[in-house]
């Protein structure tokens, strides 16, 4: 069992974050949970509302991308921050999840980083006998 | 990361080549611009991989170049100039990179040092009112759907027309601020959405707004046509891009370009090169996107000129023209453009992608203000908030040998987590303050990532440039107060 969610690394120009996960479902909740976390203090968020996402893909590389692209859409234009992400169904091109989380409020929530998008740099789902890891680079 | 294994075969102090040979499927050598002293830190980052990774592109020419400046980019590296045949080549997105048209504008001034430095509070203060800035900053400018569609095909034009600044301003902007081409169809609802609420905003990340002295001059004749006359002399320095928009039109294309990959069997050495043939209809629809964001970019910082404006009339009393406030040059760093160049003898339509780089056009060619006719194209080179800029111009040897571009900045040496891990906002800011620049942000912690110690020296990186002939040198500004979101 792989204890730790996520940790933060070093890339030059942007930012980069490995996620973990025991099984592929607990890698994409915990990816997400890594992007907010590079936004702001997750622990500042209350679950106050929910949204559905719905990816297709063709793989489960850019399901990930996307998937991380979607949030980062729901932050940069609807201003709503996540802490909980539920990945109810997850197959090799399709995803569905509900996340729970609440509207930005400048005064409560820090920002600590204006997150834009997820790439595909160097991106590859792994997998050995403790679980499932991947690397993410964000562009901020 | 392990240090770069390969060669770099040394042509004189200046220019050093990757040999096609070193990797198979690279159509073209690499050609990195540098001083020896250099060379270390961008082989300790594999920069001069992606460098050749670029070089395996369909339809590239002559060299994949990188810029003294270069960093490590995702796919493509930052710093990096790629020209391919528009018959047979292909356009990337990530030659672009995800802020489409990251650019830099700078105003002159009639106002000296000594003039500004007593009421620099009070200017950053107003600049910093009224200026939108800050991570998911929203505009003052309310923008419709309908105008969006328009703004998105005028650029500045459209700003202009809607009040902020003058067709002066529009003729000394590359392309004239708007970009040909422009089809908001290509854009999804999503980009719309992000696009909408953040026009007009200077945004957050390494984007800034600087008012600067003249500290050097380095050719006075040229410097005088752009109306820079003398040390001691206020400029205004505007950095921003496209935000969210261009983000967004970035990874939407990039998406469509995963599937043109796999159905043209184009061959990448790395998944964020995705491409599509330029005459392809991905490739068209790329196009057409990014110059509505190339335009949303341009009309983004023509508002934000509109507002430099007034916040210097309300602390000086006077009006923007009794300032002497014109604006010098406006140019990309992040854009891909079909442009005319020779090419073995012969003329050749290209795409020149410049990601990180600045189009340097010589004297006297045709997309140049008249103007500037006889000093060549204007270049604007940001360093980080501490350290100083430079204002050079295009020559006929950028022309002839890198597709008419040269550097872009400083270039990062220090990642943003090992800076914030170093440095602290707080202090930054104090030393700032020590050295007399006047900082206001939104967010301090954040100062730290941008820290000159986290960037390249940018004297060095345009001394190359400099050497290497590719730009000259015309004069050098230090900033007195900067604004940052």
């Amino acid at each position: 069992m792989i204890e730790k969610a996520f940790e933060i690394t070093d890339h030059t120009a942007d930012v980069g974050v490995i996620a973990y996960g025991a099984d592929i479902k607990q890698l994409f909740s915990n990816a997400a949970l890594a992007l907010f976390s590079l936004i702001t203090e997750v622990g500042s968020i209350n679950e106050k509302l929910r949204r559905h996402v719905e990816i297709v893909s063709e793989d489960k590389d850019s399901l990930l991308v996307e998937w991380l692209n979607e949030l980062i859409y729901l932050f940069d234009a609807e201003h709503v921050l996540f802490r909980r992400f539920d990945i109810e169904s997850l197959t090799n091109n399709q995803l569905r999840a509900t996340c729970y989380g609440e509207d930005l409020d400048p005064l409560k929530h820090k920002i600590r980083t204006g997150v834009k998008a997820a790439t595909y740099h160097m991106l590859k789902i792994n997998k050995d006998n403790r679980g499932y890891e991947v690397q993410i680079i964000f562009d901020v | 990361m392990s240090k770069w294994p390969g060669q770099l075969a040394k042509i004189d102090d200046y220019h050093w080549e990757i040999p096609q040979s070193y990797k198979d499927g690279m159509r073209v050598p690499g050609l990195i611009y540098a001083s020896k002293e250099m060379l270390e830190s961008i082989r300790e980052e594999q920069t001069p991989e992606q460098v050749a990774n670029v070089a395996c592109l369909p339809g590239i020419v002559k060299f994949s170049f990188a810029m003294p400046d270069i960093h490590w980019g995702y796919g493509f590296p930052i710093g990096g100039v790629a020209a391919m045949s528009v018959k047979d080549g292909v356009i990337s997105p990530g030659g672009v990179g995800y802020d489409i048209n990251c650019g830099v504008r700078l105003l002159r001034t009639n106002l000296n040092e000594a003039e500004v430095r007593t009421k620099i509070d009070q200017l950053v203060n107003r600049l910093f009112a009224n200026v939108p800035s800050g991570l998911g900053s929203e505009g003052k400018i309310k923008v419709s759907r309908k105008e969006m569609n328009d703004l998105m095909a005028g650029g500045a034009r459209w700003a202009v027309k809607h009040g902020f600044g003058s067709e002066e301003d529009l003729d000394a902007t590359e392309e004239g601020g708007c970009l040909k081409g422009a089809d908001p169809s290509k854009i999804s609802d999503k980009a719309i959405k992000r696009g909408m609420p953040q026009a007009g905003t200077l945004g957050s990340g390494n984007h800034f707004l600087e008012v600067q002295v003249v500290r050097e001059i380095f050719d006075s004749e040229v410097a005088s046509v752009m109306g820079i006359n003398e040390i001691g002399q206020v400029l205004v320095l505007i950095h921003t891009g496209s935000r969210g928009f261009g983000h967004q039109v970035c990874t939407d294309h990039l998406r469509v370009m995963e599937e043109a990959v796999s159905k043209y069997g184009i061959k990448l050495p790395d998944r964020q090169l995705a491409c599509a043939p330029i005459e392809s209809k991905g490739g068209r629809d790329y196009l057409a996107a990014m110059a509505c964001a190339a335009n949303y970019a341009w009309s983004n910082r023509q508002c934000i000129t509109h507002w430099v404006r007034e916040s210097f009339s309300e602390v000086f009393g006077k009006s923007p023209e009794e300032l002497g406030m014109k604006q010098i040059y406006d140019v990309a760093h992040n854009i891909a453009k079909i442009e005319e160049h020779m090419v073995n003898g012969q003329k050749l339509e290209v795409c020149v992608h410049r990601k990180g780089a600045t189009r340097a056009f010589p004297p006297n060619h045709k997309d140049i203000p008249q103007k500037y006719k006889e000093i060549g194209q204007p270049v604007l080179i940001p360093g980080d908030m501490g350290r100083c800029s430079f204002i050079a111009v295009g020559t006929q040897k950028a022309m002839e040998e890198s597709f008419g571009s040269t550097c872009h900045g400083a270039g990062r040496v220090l990642s943003r987590h090992a800076a914030m891990r170093s440095l602290r906002g707080k202090d930054v800011a104090q030393d700032l303050k020590r050295r007399g620049i006047t900082i206001k942000t939104g967010n301090i912690p954040s100062l730290a990532e941008e820290a000159s110690q986290a960037y390249k020296d940018v004297t060095e990186v345009i001394e190359v440039c400099h050497q290497a002939g590719i730009c000259n040198k015309v004069a050098m500004a230090v900033p007195l107060g900067v604004i940052k979101g």
